[in-house]
């Protein structure tokens, strides 16, 4: 048997979203076309589009549906962005240090093909944002910022970062706010009207939905430049033929979470806590990375590094036991390479290097817990005795 | 040998992946794992260097699912950087030949990754090199490295820095086979890398231009090429870009006495003096290296062997003269373009005796020869 610990790469599909995208696929129908078959098919979008505005607090005509997570990411950075540079020249990009690499990526792209200036925002031990940075970056410069772009929670570390304090002293100076709600959705009470953000990302298989299907919320009248031209899907913020089985299944496992988030949240975090305290009693000198208060964490994250051990190892040594879990960082050629993440939160190369991440999700159980507890300490055991192989050796 | 857990070294080439496939054949429970070894890997090849980019890497995925097995990218790069490329670099600075793949055999896949396998609890190391390991009925049944079936792939050579103990941990299942029978293996096995291009040349120099590589690393450093008389017939940029026996590339400007091409008879970076000559002088029947490893019992002296010095160059017969301190061998004939730095391998037959550094080589008929070069 498996226990699966890695939702936060993604959930299994939940069972009515798995429905709705196998019911849907047997339907023809281009949601574009003007007869019957395409009408039904548009009908089917807009549902799932309503769907999912009520699911995030947002009115339907500010769903802007993408392929994923990312390309919503990539739209709302460089579509803020280049939307920014029409009245004026506003080179400067905030984000933070501890972003997903699809918002660093586009920023960084900027950066080298449009002369843009990107500032990160510095992070804590917890990894959680310093919203006195963000102040003085734009008192001091507000009208060169093109966009501020601060995660709702971080993907590795689960911490919770204050965005609606950054919204707000964004909107002091009329910055546009974006924010990576991926992992946040189904989790935490994200309310896009609420939240002061101008656009917020979801993504449709963190949620219990399928791979390939996001959104990007947009507030009304928000500026954005397209990345994708073509046939003028989406208002022209973004061509392509929407895929109204994916959306709808999106649609179906978002509301499922959000309408199921305050309980699951709860048994959640219980199994979470259970999980830290199995760890940490096999494995005394492991080191919980991320917030240690339950407020400020997400509830399915659990983050850990293990002294003198390599993540590779330690992946490898669970995964042949049926303990499937990510060392938590975003890999180069299948290859991890030690967080951006740790290190913008001070942790030593070392240290980062033996890191895992457990995730737990919808469909887990005590029994993927009790899986871990019984594997971590003799996996650590091995995993030192490995030791640091690849590190320098003769440093 | 009985079944055990094996880690399958997958490079994305055909070799390792038929080897992998007959170590699971053999009945062994087996996990395959790329070796990253570049900092910035390439997204695609580029002619016929290297295992080193994100392609290869899927290759060898590609090759693991098709055998069922587990599979994982394990990042040995800085290990590598420090160990084959840094030791790289500072041989050519020193005015030595290195052979990267006798120092990644030793110190990385034999080494740094064969410990972390044992740690993890393998029995054993697969890769797709061609040799053989044979136990040997003289040394109780110790194994012993052999050469491969097939001469013209045979790579133990680039093994011969393996001791006993590292070979007991050794599997090359690809040994006994001819490379095209491996081919045809691949293929019927429905490995897509069947008709991949092998690869040559050294995996970390991406364009094959090891000169120009090693310039931007050690920078121009103008230099007098002299004859054996030490009168200047030339400059060079930087003496670490020439190899002992070289003879292209020399740009000099008045031709030799003789009307003959002269060759890099010697290297020195202290001095930053490339001395060259004509190609009789560079023949040298005395070879002395150092820093020894025995793949299995020592020599003695006396012993009469084979002397192999660069990974695909002929063996010549040779006698141990001395091995006090440092490998003495006298060889049965003349030997041209032997430079310090480069691997010394003895052979006993088919069976690997074991290998040492090159230091210097000269003849014992003339004074003529390379300049010693203390390691």
């Amino acid at each position: 048997m498996t226990a699966y610990l890695d939702h936060a790469a993604t959930t299994p599909m939940r069972p009515e979203a798995l429905a709705a995208l196998v019911d849907e696929l047997a339907s023809p129908g281009n949601a574009s076309s003007l007869h019957t078959s395409g009408r039904r098919a548009r009908r089917t979008v807009e549902e799932a589009r309503e769907r999912l505005a009520a699911a995030l607090g947002s009115s339907p005509s500010e769903v802007v549906l993408t392929a994923g997570g990312t390309e919503a990411d990539n739209l709302a950075v460089k579509g803020l962005y280049w939307a920014r540079q029409t009245a004026r020249r506003r080179p400067v990009v905030v984000t933070t240090a501890v972003e997903h690499h699809a918002v660093l990526d586009p920023v960084e792209w900027l950066v080298e093909h449009e002369g843009a200036e990107a500032v990160y925002l510095p992070v804590d031990a917890v990894g959680r944002v310093d919203v006195d940075a963000l102040r003085s970056v734009l008192a001091a410069r507000a009208d060169d910022v093109a966009l501020v772009s601060v995660m709702w929670a971080n993907n590795e570390v689960g911490t919770v970062q204050p965005v609606a304090e950054v919204a707000g002293v964004a909107r002091e100076h009329g910055v546009p706010v974006h924010t990576d709600a991926v992992q946040a959705v189904g989790w935490l009470p994200v309310d896009f009207a609420a939240s002061g953000v101008d656009c917020l990302t979801v993504s449709g298989h963190k949620v219990g939905g399928p791979v390939g299907a996001g959104a990007l919320v947009a507030r009304r009248g928000l500026d954005l430049t397209p990345v994708l031209h073509g046939g003028g899907q989406e208002r022209g913020a973004r061509s392509g033929t929407i895929d109204a089985p994916a959306v709808r299944a999106l649609s179906v496992a978002a509301a499922r979470a959000v309408a199921g988030r305050e309980a699951e949240a709860v048994r959640v975090a219980d199994l979470r806590d259970d999980l830290v305290a199995a760890v940490l009693d096999a494995v005394p000198d492991a080191v919980l990375r991320g917030d240690p208060d339950p407020a400020g964490r997400l509830p399915g994250n659990a983050h850990f590094t293990f002294p003198g051990c390599e993540g590779d190892s330690l992946l490898y040594l669970l995964d042949a036991r049926g303990v499937e879990c990510s060392v938590g960082s975003a890999c180069q050629a299948g290859v991890p390479k030690p967080s951006h993440v740790l290190l913008a939160m001070g942790v030593p190369l070392h240290d980062a290097r033996g890191a895992l991440r457990f995730s737990l999700g919808w469909s887990s159980t005590a029994d993927d817990v009790a899986a871990l507890a019984d594997a971590i300490g003799p996996v650590v055991q091995r995993a030192r005795r490995a030791g640091l192989s690849s590190a320098r050796a003769r440093a | 040998m009985t079944a055990v857990r094996v880690l399958a070294a997958m490079s994305g080439g055909v070799d390792s992946a038929v080897a992998a496939a007959r170590a699971v054949e053999a009945g062994h429970e087996v996990v395959g794992v790329h070796l990253a070894l570049a900092r910035e890997p390439a997204t695609q090849r580029t002619g016929a260097r290297g295992c080193c980019t994100v392609e290869d890497a899927d290759d060898a995925r590609r090759a693991a699912d098709v055998l069922g097995i587990p599979f994982y990218v394990w990042d040995l790069s800085e290990r590598f950087e420090a160990d084959v490329v840094d030791d790289f670099v500072a041989e050519y600075a020193a005015g030595r030949t290195p052979n990267p793949c006798v120092r990644c055999n030793e110190r990385i896949k034999f080494s740094a990754l064969l410990d972390k396998a044992l740690a993890l609890g393998f029995d054993a190391v697969c890769t797709g090199h061609y040799a053989r390991i044979e136990a040997d009925g003289a040394a109780g049944g110790a194994p012993a490295l052999h050469r491969a079936v097939d001469p013209g792939k045979d790579q133990s050579y680039v093994l011969a820095v393996l001791p006993p103990e590292r070979l007991a941990h050794a599997l090359f299942p690809l040994g006994d086979t001819v490379k095209d029978d491996v081919r045809a293996e691949a293929a019927r096995r429905g490995l897509l890398v069947a008709d991949k291009p092998d690869s040559h040349d050294i995996c970390f120099v991406a364009d094959g231009d090891t000169k120009a590589w090693l310039g931007a690393r050690l920078g121009v450093r103008p230099g007098p090429v002299v004859d054996a008389d030490g009168a200047v017939v030339g400059e060079h940029e930087g003496a670490f870009a020439y190899t002992v026996g070289q003879r292209h590339g020399l740009r000099l400007g008045r031709p030799a006495p003789d009307g003959k091409p002269r060759y890099v008879l010697s290297v020195e970076p202290v001095s930053n003096t490339v001395t060259v000559g004509p190609r009789a002088a560079l023949d040298v029947d005395e070879v002395v290296a150092g820093g020894a490893t025995w793949c299995g019992p020592a020599p003695v002296v006396g012993q009469r062997l084979g002397a192999q010095v660069r990974a695909h160059g002929d063996e010549v017969p040779c006698v141990v003269t001395s091995l006090d301190g440092a490998v003495v061998v006298r060889l049965g004939r003349p030997l041209s373009g032997v430079a310090p730095g480069q691997t010394l391998a003895l052979y006993d037959g088919t069976r690997v005796v074991g290998s040492a550094t090159i230091r210097t080589a000269y003849s014992s008929l003339t004074s003529t020869g390379t300049i010693p070069t203390e390691r």
